[in-house]
């Protein structure tokens, strides 16, 4: 290793990268063909040095194809690597470098052969793989393990470009015989390559026993670093059969923790935390929970990537297992010269492990860190005292006075957070505190961010009696009324009301004057509506306003960035990976398709905690007093509100409830939802002149389809056929009028046609040639979804039309993708305008609570988001789609004796009749 | 779980330090292990990563429309490794680590390289890119391997004898990887280093508020043959267990006259059989030929903290700040330390400093806002005073100093702060040559701060 210049014979690469003249295409194509080595050799750079820096010398691929065929393994490293990039251009002449691969697959030396069959896996062209499978198999039973361990990766490759082949030629199989190879390196790529499989193919082909476990923890301590990663890795998905298995495995892979490499000890981490549930004796989880605390705190002294990965993961891990760091906090204090993303990782665990015992030393670094240059820094650290507060009854006192300490400093950012933070601490512990309101409201020129301003009006307005002249202080806020963002327009708004609840006589003119901004002025919904509720309740009945706007709030706590179990359980057993460091389930970040999860139910419940969540926070963040009181009434009382609807405060943008009611009780046979695709015969042979058809509905990919089988019994062939349906309740139309079979049907012959059919109400006319056509609805009443769908065919040959009707569930229109992600419902949700929302109420339908209803409407493809209590009340949220193309959004609100339902769609023909199988189906 | 790392591409970045250029960077040198990430996701990064400067701000984990970056940087060069799947990126940093370490073993370059030797180098980089990794997996990364079959583009171990290869790839794939066999040395000799750094960080009170000690023990074997050594360090656990073991089930309380240290973690490199350690806290193992680092550890209890600062700091008015500071060295007399420099902060509006000192030299340094204080060298169990007059410009903005903390750096030799000693190094070769043995120590400092 001594001279690198000398050693090489042509000098450095670097001048590869120089040649930029022109012609330069046509030079290297000269110089490729040169007979002399050197010359060949050093074309070949050039072009590497070209692809290098992205320019395309793919119009090369003939003559550096032609260099395949050399001794020179350097020169055939440089050709390989070219053609794992250019294959995928060139597929055709790709193949004339298959001979080489067969034979260098052959060659005597293995490093030849695990290079030919390395390179191979790389080529991802259709016809490279069936010459790659002989080669592949001879290599994976090769004499020597560098062939073998390259062949183990290979598997892995091939089956990502045709898993059909890999598992036709039971590569698996033997993949599974190399993790008992007596060759650790072997083992590990063969594991490697099985997880992978049975990450991307869906099913466990990994499949450990007993004798394999054992092999594993054997190839374990023999095995490179990466090795290790890997078994580990796959050990943490493997499912110990009792307690005492798992406890033989930990023991094993405890040592591990004391590797130099920081991926082998995460990895060992997460093996032992997923099988630490499986212990049942307390004694010996403590001790090998301990176990695990020192290297955690080990990899706090890794570079500062590490640091940042290691720190993502201890946050999850403290969540789900406080004990095992409680003791360490210290080590979690910044260091004045970490990375920032680094120190803020360290905050978040700070706060999780703040306790009463070690609170003094936790604010006195909080304070130093209040202190310090980057101000996001000094803002998260602010706000970190004010949750401890919240978190710790015992401490309040000396967080309240550590954050009056950093107002005396007079940094404005610092200020106008330890604002916002007393506000939730006021929240937290009401009528405790208020002596500081006066050192706040020295500072009030100074806030100019949007947050600590609402904080302030709101705290102005809660406290309003103890504040000698708060309607001064609201006064002066309200001159720039119109400027201020929306929340703070909110916040003054509520404000301003409780003020005047508590002081009537000298605050009128001013409430009048914000009511007045707020509905006339604003073009703010929320911020009218709001305006409105409370103009109404001071106008109609100022005891209830007062029990509204002064009402007792709910106290808070501090759960910020905190996870809801579900998914900390399901991340804790992602540690180690990316997930880990997102704090993210895989499926929202990898795009690959994965396989589908059958934890539907279990989603359910997850988004229904989320969403539970998000109001509290909402409420603890921000609404404050008016905010959540208002919610509180809108939400508990759905009918009250629709009856001031009808009043028509101002410009009326209330839809009354009436309308709808359609339908029967009996809309829809009892019959099992959603059944699998059946071809009913709707046509025999006699009605239909010769024609018999069969049909059924299929829902491929959210497209509704009609399905039909032909049988020819009449005496001339049968070439094409014209459609038409009658109209429907959702007013189905086929995509086009014309049924021309692919070929045409001899006498005596069958075929099957698929029709498509859409609603796509407003897209009727778009390229798609079918679509759901409004025009084809049937009127209100006149018709249920679960009629039979009523066609025409007219034999284009022979001019016959027959007249038949295909059975309907409403499962069958109604398509199983109707489920939304919560936050796409809620952006679906608001981008609707309100004067498309229907409603109505229900009061004849059973004694139901959101789960009866939430399993009804299941079992029709109307699939459930959210649910929330308000009051007495519990509203849930969910979606449907009409034959995959019109989304219908559907809040449900359940109240003893009656049910509301609220409809938003944007097609508006539709909302009505949804809104009426709603109901119906409630009813039934 | 499948360590899809799809790109590895390191990146240069034309840093401009004097001339107005904007950072500005382009791929050096990229390799695509799988075919969904595209080219265009790195350009991506160089706009939204690099060009935004976030690096030491922001995560080095970023995801971009799908795409997971994860990068460190060595020197102007950014290592980049792109994936779509939901990776170990424990493995991925400690690879791309791994993979500088190569380079600069290749390129024989003990501190940094650049980008030139990249560009120099480029064939070799992407032959060893093939061998390092296949498919996202990491393979072969251990160096002294490596070398043996790939060396500067022409392998010349291809060319040679089946047997010979054979031989080769079967040391490579085996568990002893890091050391090949017929190694001979003329003397066999193994040199040990024990380097600690120590961390302090002191309240404004006087207070500890951290203290700890990482220490590595680093080795260089000049040894023949496959020799099995057993290392021993004056560890607490083990030496109570031996002094138990002397006492032969009577009550130990002999061992007290030697200091033992209380090791709150160690880590070990590959060639130490961990299930050993674990089981009776030896350490054994073969060790690779050459240098390496044996083990790494952390200290916490009992440290002898080599220099104690004691600052006095008074903000006189809006335009003066008094700073007095002891300084004393606490190790024995018979030692001294070396390149002592404090960094004594000072506001950013500083006119004017007065320093006295009573030894070395202080400086007032306006690019560091600080005073550096610099003592060549710092005789054991002496002190220094320092005592500086600051004069501010009055400035218009109210906002107070942070006071950062006060830095120290020092190196003092033959000494660990944590007490950690070498006791002993047992080299067993069936051969039964005799072996030399050399143990140094140092401890330098780490973050070693005090507030005021």
């Amino acid at each position: 290793m001594s001279n690198s210049r000398s050693a090489r014979s042509g000098g450095s690469d670097s001048r590869f990268f120089t040649t930029t003249k022109k012609g330069e295409t046509h030079e290297l194509r000269l110089e490729l063909q040169s007979p002399n080595r050197d010359k060949k050799k050093d074309a070949v750079k050039k072009v590497i040095a070209n692809m290098t820096v992205g320019k395309d010398v793919s119009m090369l691929f003939t003559d550096v194809i032609n260099c395949i065929q050399t001794e020179n393994i350097e020169l055939k490293k440089l050709v390989y690597l070219y053609l794992i990039n250019y294959a995928k251009t060139q597929p055709e002449l790709t193949l004339l470098a298959v001979n080489t691969f067969v034979k260098d697959a052959k060659d005597p030396n293995p490093l030849i052969r695990a290079l030919a069959v390395r390179t191979m896996g790389c080529i991802r062209v259709e016809k490279i793989t069936e010459y790659l499978c002989e080669p592949l198999r001879r290599a994976l039973r090769d004499d020597d393990p560098y062939v073998r361990k390259t062949a183990a990766v290979c598997v892995a490759k091939l089956y990502d470009i045709n898993a059909g082949l890999v598992e036709d030629q039971g590569f698996l199989q033997v993949l599974r015989d190399l993790v008992c190879d007596p060759n650790p390196t072997v083992v590990a790529n063969a594991v490697a390559a099985l997880s992978e499989i049975t990450d991307t193919g869906g099913k466990d082909v990994m499949q450990i026993t007993t004798a394999t476990l054992q092999k594993l923890l054997a190839a374990l301590n023999e095995c490179t670093e990466w090795g290790q990663v890997f078994i580990l890795d796959s050990l943490a998905k493997y499912d110990p059969v009792d307690g005492v298995e798992a406890e033989g495995i930990i023991e094993r892979v405890t040592p591990r923790l004391q590797h130099a490499n920081s991926a082998v000890v995460m990895s060992a981490v997460k093996v032992i935390l997923s099988y630490l549930d499986l212990i049942t004796n307390k004694d010996t989880e403590r001790v090998f929970s301990r176990k695990l605390a020192p290297p955690l705190v080990t990899l706090l002294n890794s570079e500062p990537e590490i640091q940042y990965v290691a720190l993502r993961n201890i946050n999850l891990i403290v969540q789900k297992r406080p004990k095992i760091l409680e003791h360490e906090i210290k080590v979690f204090f910044c260091k004045y010269n970490d990375p920032i993303y680094v120190k803020m990782e360290k905050l978040e665990i700070i706060i999780r492990l703040v306790s009463d015992r070690n609170i003094e030393q936790v604010l006195l670094e909080l304070k130093e860190y209040a202190q310090e240059v980057d101000v996001e820094f000094v803002r998260r650290s602010v706000r970190a005292i004010g949750r401890c507060a919240i978190k710790l009854e015992r401490a309040a006192d000396r967080c309240i006075s550590v954050l009056l300490e950093l107002i005396e400093t007079k940094v404005n950012y610092v200020l106008q957070e330890a604002v916002i933070v007393i506000k939730d601490i006021f929240r937290r512990y009401p009528n405790k505190y208020e002596s500081v309101i006066g050192k706040l409201c020295e500072n009030l020129e100074t806030l100019d961010e949007p947050e600590a301003k609402a904080a302030i009006i709101w705290i102005i307005g809660e406290y309003a009696e103890r504040i000698d002249n708060a309607d001064e202080q609201l006064d002066h806020f309200l001159e720039t009324f119109e400027d201020e963002s929306a929340d703070v327009q909110l916040q003054l708004l509520t404000a301003t009301v409780k003020l005047f609840l508590k002081q009537p006589d000298t605050t009128q003119d001013m409430v009048q004057r914000v009511l007045h901004m707020a509905t006339e002025d604003s073009d703010n919904p929320d911020l009218r509506d709001r305006g409105f509720v409370y103009w109404r309740l001071l106008a109609t009945n100022p005891e209830a306003a007062k029990a509204v706007v002064l009402g007792e709030k709910p106290t808070i706590a501090d759960d910020t960035f905190t996870l809801e179990p579900a998914l900390l359980d399901l991340l804790v057993g992602q540690i180690a990976t990316l997930a880990s460091v997102y704090h993210k389930p895989p499926e929202a970040f990898v795009t690959k398709a994965a396989p589908v999860k059958d934890a539907r139910a279990d989603e359910a419940e997850e988004d229904f905690d989320e969403y539970e969540e998000e109001d509290a926070a909402e409420g603890s963040s921000m609404g404050g007093g008016g905010g959540g009181g208002a919610q509180e009434s809108s939400g508990g009382n759905a009918v009250d509100l629709l009856d001031m609807g009808d009043l028509s405060i101002d410009s009326g943008t209330s839809n009354g409830g009436g309308g709808g009611g359609g339908g029967g009780g009996a809309f829809f046979a009892p019959s099992a939802a959603a059944p699998p695709m059946v071809k009913h015969q709707v046509c025999t042979a006699e009605q239909g002149q010769g024609l018999q058809i069969s049909a059924g509905w299929a829902n491929k990919g959210g497209k509704l389809s009609l399905e039909m089988d032909f049988a020819n019994a009449g005496p001339a062939p049968l070439v094409s056929l014209a459609i038409q349906l009658n109209k429907s309740y959702f007013g189905l139309s086929p995509a086009q009028p014309q049924i021309v079979l692919p070929s045409p049907v001899p006498p005596g012959g069958a075929a099957s046609y698929r029709q498509a059919l859409s609603t796509a109400a407003a897209a009727a006319a778009s390229a798609l040639p079918m679509a759901l056509n409004p025009a084809l609805m049937a009127p209100p009443g006149a018709a249920s979804p679960a009629q039979p769908l009523q066609c025409a065919i007219k034999n284009m040959t022979t001019g016959a039309v027959i007249y038949f009707s295909v059975p309907m569930d409403v499962s069958n229109v109604l398509s199983a993708d109707g489920q939304l992600d919560k936050a796409t419902y809620l952006s679906y949700w608001k981008a609707i305008s309100d004067a498309l929302e229907v409603q109505s109420v229900i009061t004849d339908a059973p004694g139901m609570d959101v789960k009866a209803v939430t399993a009804k409407l299941a079992a029709r493809n109307i699939f459930f988001i959210a649910q929330r209590d308000a009051g007495a009340a519990q509203v849930a949220y969910y979606s449907f789609k009409v034959a995959g193309a019109l989304l219908v959004l559907l809040e449900i609100t359940v109240q003893p004796g009656q049910i509301a339902v609220c409809v938003r769609t944007d097609a508006q023909p539709y909302a009505q009749p949804a809104k009426a199988l709603v109901e119906s189906i409630l009813r039934s | 779980m499948p360590q899809k790392l799809s790109d590895v591409t390191p990146i240069r970045v034309l840093l401009a330090p004097a001339i107005h250029f904007a950072k500005k960077g382009e791929i050096v040198i990229s390799r695509f292990y799988r075919d969904d990430v595209t080219r265009s996701a790195a350009d991506q990064f160089l706009k939204q990563v690099i060009a935004s400067k976030e690096t030491g701000s922001q995560p080095p984990v970023k995801l971009i429309d799908g795409n997971t970056f994860m990068y460190t940087r060595h020197s102007n060069i950014y290592f980049v490794a792109v994936t779509r799947c939901n990776v170990n990126p424990a493995m991925v940093f400690e690879f791309l680590y791994q993979t500088i370490k190569i380079y600069k073993a290749y390129f024989n370059t003990h501190k940094t390289f650049e980008e030139k030797h990249v560009r120099k180098n480029m064939t070799l980089i992407y032959e060893l890119l093939d061998e390092t990794m296949d498919y996202g997996y990491p393979q072969i990364t251990a160096i002294d391997v490596l070398r043996s079959y790939i060396n500067l583009g022409s392998i010349s171990t291809l060319d040679g004898d089946p047997n010979e290869t054979g031989q080769l790839t079967s040391q490579i794939t085996g568990a002893i990887d890091w050391r090949r066999e017929g190694i001979r040395h003329r003397k066999n000799e193994v040199y040990i280093d024990v380097h600690e750094s120590v961390n302090l960080l002191m309240s404004s009170t006087g207070a500890v508020l951290r203290n700890d000690v990482t220490g590595k023990v680093m080795m260089r074997t000049f040894l023949s043959g496959m020799p099995e050594c057993k290392f021993g360090l004056n560890d607490k656990l083990i030496m109570e267990k031996e002094a138990l073991e002397r006492a032969g089930g009577r009550t130990a309380a002999t061992a007290h006259g030697k200091r033992s240290v209380e090791l709150d973690d160690c880590t070990f490199h590959r060639c130490v059989r961990l299930g050993k350690f674990d089981a009776d806290r030896t350490i054994t193992f073969i060790p690779p030929d050459g240098e390496f680092e044996l083990m790494r550890y952390r200290v916490s209890d009992n440290v002898n903290l080599p220099f104690r600062i004691v600052p006095a700091v008074q903000e006189e008015g809006r335009t003066r700040v008094t700073i007095n500071l002891k300084c004393s060295a606490q190790f024995s007399y018979k030692l001294f330390a070396e390149n002592v420099v404090i960094k004594v902060p000072v506001p950013n509006n500083t006119a004017r400093c007065r320093v006295k000192v009573t030894s070395g030299r202080a400086k007032y340094e306006p690019e560091q806002r600080a005073i550096v204080w610099r003592i060549k060298r710092f005789a054991g169990m002496t002190e220094c005073t320092f005592s500086a007059d600051v004069e501010l410009t009055p400035s218009i903005r109210e906002k107070a100093w942070s006071r950062p903390p006060i830095q120290a750096e020092f190196v003092v030799n033959m000494f660990t702060a944590s007490g950690v000693h070498v006791r002993f190094l047992r080299v067993y070769d069936k051969s039964g040559y005799t072996t030399n043995r050399w143990v140094r120590y140092m401890t330098r400092a780490g973050h070693y701060q005090v507030r005021i």
